[in-house]
């Protein structure tokens, strides 16, 4: 098959699946009015699969700070972290993500995506194991893949699967990477992390957690699980992303291991491709300080999320095993979520369509985000059409 | 050595017949893909039946080069020979 061929065979498959006429995948938004409200077409849509967490996209102080540095610094750095894109504000920045985690230090990468390829594939090369939960996010298996290791995978949340990989590896499980994720992508549950600290110890290997959809999430200032179960000092590297509740675009990695500075010197991902934007940047430094001043902001997206879930759960829909901002319907066929997906959207709410191979075990999931700056009546109006559209799924 | 790629081929033929719809022919020669239409996450979770049942780990790595039901035998061996 040519290399042409092999993409003609991509869209068959995709015609097949998906109704013609509307964009499922990367539908055009052409206004945006707020953290949760948007324009498609000639219709207005309420956001209900973004990662806004905090709904800061719109915060005055982040709007306000990332003016500043466009006017101060320009458009963009036009350069990498290792030659002329270590502006002052990346230097605070990574500062600041150290204090905020009472860490040694951090590093700023240019996305989360990089973060996860230049941590993974940074401490880990051939020779290496990576031991990652099955329902691992794709950089973090992209990242397995660069490091050239040997890439093991453990049943997802199961620790004693995971022990038993371990115990396989015998002595090479000195030189283990082992990685979770703090509430997972998919399915919105979070990591047993207290059992992975014990088994991670008794092994002597390392811990890397992805906080992507945990920071500012979990943990009275939102630092994500590791704050949420007290278990700092047991995660080695903690990764996550400023595309979610910071609201902006960007990654970080905080450790107390003095080694992490090295990556500077060999981590492809960090070293070529050019620095996040200083306007990017600024906007992160100042969600940063709201997240961790965000009690309340966490009250009410927790008061949002365990509403939704509620709700969904009393519809008969199935869900991921625990209330979280991450809310995945699980549904048996593309087909049937095809459905939903397509219901929502015509009542104007927006979710996420994940079909097969994307969503674990050949499921098909419609996952909706929560948002800070959801109101109440809003997750009483999604679940009147989650309820309306049962009847006609189910039927 | 014979012995046991037999014995894990067979084991091997027992879960497939599982997955596979029951007037297929299971032979050393099939294509786990295109015969079987195991797909990639069908496959992963046949190989963590088989993990456990032979108490090894199968590198995703290693996996990408596997075609046929020969292939996974072989590789089962390969990885249980080198452990011990
Ligand atoms: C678990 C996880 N890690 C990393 C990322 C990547 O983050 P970013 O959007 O900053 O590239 C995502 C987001 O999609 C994610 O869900």
């Amino acid at each position: 098959m040519s290399l042409l061929d092999k993409l003609d065979a991509v869209a068959a498959a995709r015609k097949a699946l998906l109704p013609e006429g509307i964009d499922v995948f990367g539908m055009p938004i052409e206004e945006v009015y707020s953290a949760t409200e948007a324009r498609v077409g000639d219709r207005r849509i309420l956001f209900l699969g973004t990662n806004n967490y905090l709904g800061l996209t719109f915060a005055p102080e982040c709007l306000k700070a990332a003016h500043e540095a466009l006017d101060k610094e320009g458009t963009g750095t036009t350069g990498s972290r290792m030659a002329n894109g270590s502006y002052s504000g990346h230097r605070a920045l990574e500062r600041e993500f150290a204090e905020f985690y009472h860490c040694h230090s951090g590093i700023v990468f240019t996305t989360g995506y990089q973060a996860n390829l230049a941590m993974i594939s940074g401490l880990a090369g051939a020779g290496d194991v990576v031991l990652i939960d099955g329902d691992s996010h794709a950089s973090i298996y992209d990242g397995c893949r660069l490091s050239g290791a040997e890439i093991i995978r453990f049943r997802h949340n199961d620790v004693a699967d995971m022990e038993k990989r371990l115990r396989r590896l015998g002595e090479r499980s000195k030189s283990t990477l082992i990685v979770a994720e703090g509430i997972y992508s998919m399915l919105g549950d979070q990591a047993p992390l207290a059992e992975i600290v014990r088994v991670k110890n008794a092994y002597n290997s390392i811990l890397l957690l992805d906080e992507a959809h945990s920071l500012g999430v979990l943990g009275k200032t939102g630092q994500g699980l590791v704050e949420e179960t007290g278990l700092i000092d047991g995660v080695d590297f903690i990764t996550g992303t400023f595309s979610k509740s910071l609201g902006s675009i960007g990654g970080y990695c905080v450790s107390n291991h003095p080694q992490l500075d090295q990556l500077r010197y060999i981590s492809r991902p960090y070293i070529f491709t050019a620095s996040p934007s200083p306007a990017t940047i600024a906007s992160a430094r100042a969600a940063l300080r709201l997240l961790r001043d965000g009690t309340e902001l966490r009250r009410q997206l927790w008061q949002n999320s365990r509403q939704l879930y509620a709700r969904l759960d009393a519809l008969g829909y199935q869900l991921g095993p625990q209330p979280g901002p991450v809310i995945a319907n699980i549904l048996d066929s593309p087909q049937q979520a095809l459905m939903l997906w397509k219901g929502l959207l015509d009542h104007g709410i927006y979710v996420n369509l994940i079909l097969p191979p994307a969503a674990p075990e050949g499921k098909a999931l419609v996952r909706c985000s929560v948002s800070a700056a959801h109101t109440s009546e809003q997750m009483d109006h999604v679940g009147n059409v989650f309820a309306e559209l049962r009847k006609s799924i189910f039927q | 050595m014979t012995t046991d790629y037999n014995n894990i081929l067979s084991r091997l033929c027992f879960h497939l017949k599982q997955l596979a719809s029951p007037d297929v022919v299971i032979v050393p020669e099939t294509d786990l893909i295109n015969e079987l239409a195991i797909d990639s996450v069908k496959l992963l979770s046949l190989v963590m039946e088989i993990e456990d049942e032979f108490d090894i780990s199968v590198p995703l790595n290693v996996l990408a080069d596997v075609q046929t039901v020969h292939d996974l035998a072989n590789l089962i061996q390969h990885i249980k020979s080198t452990k011990q």
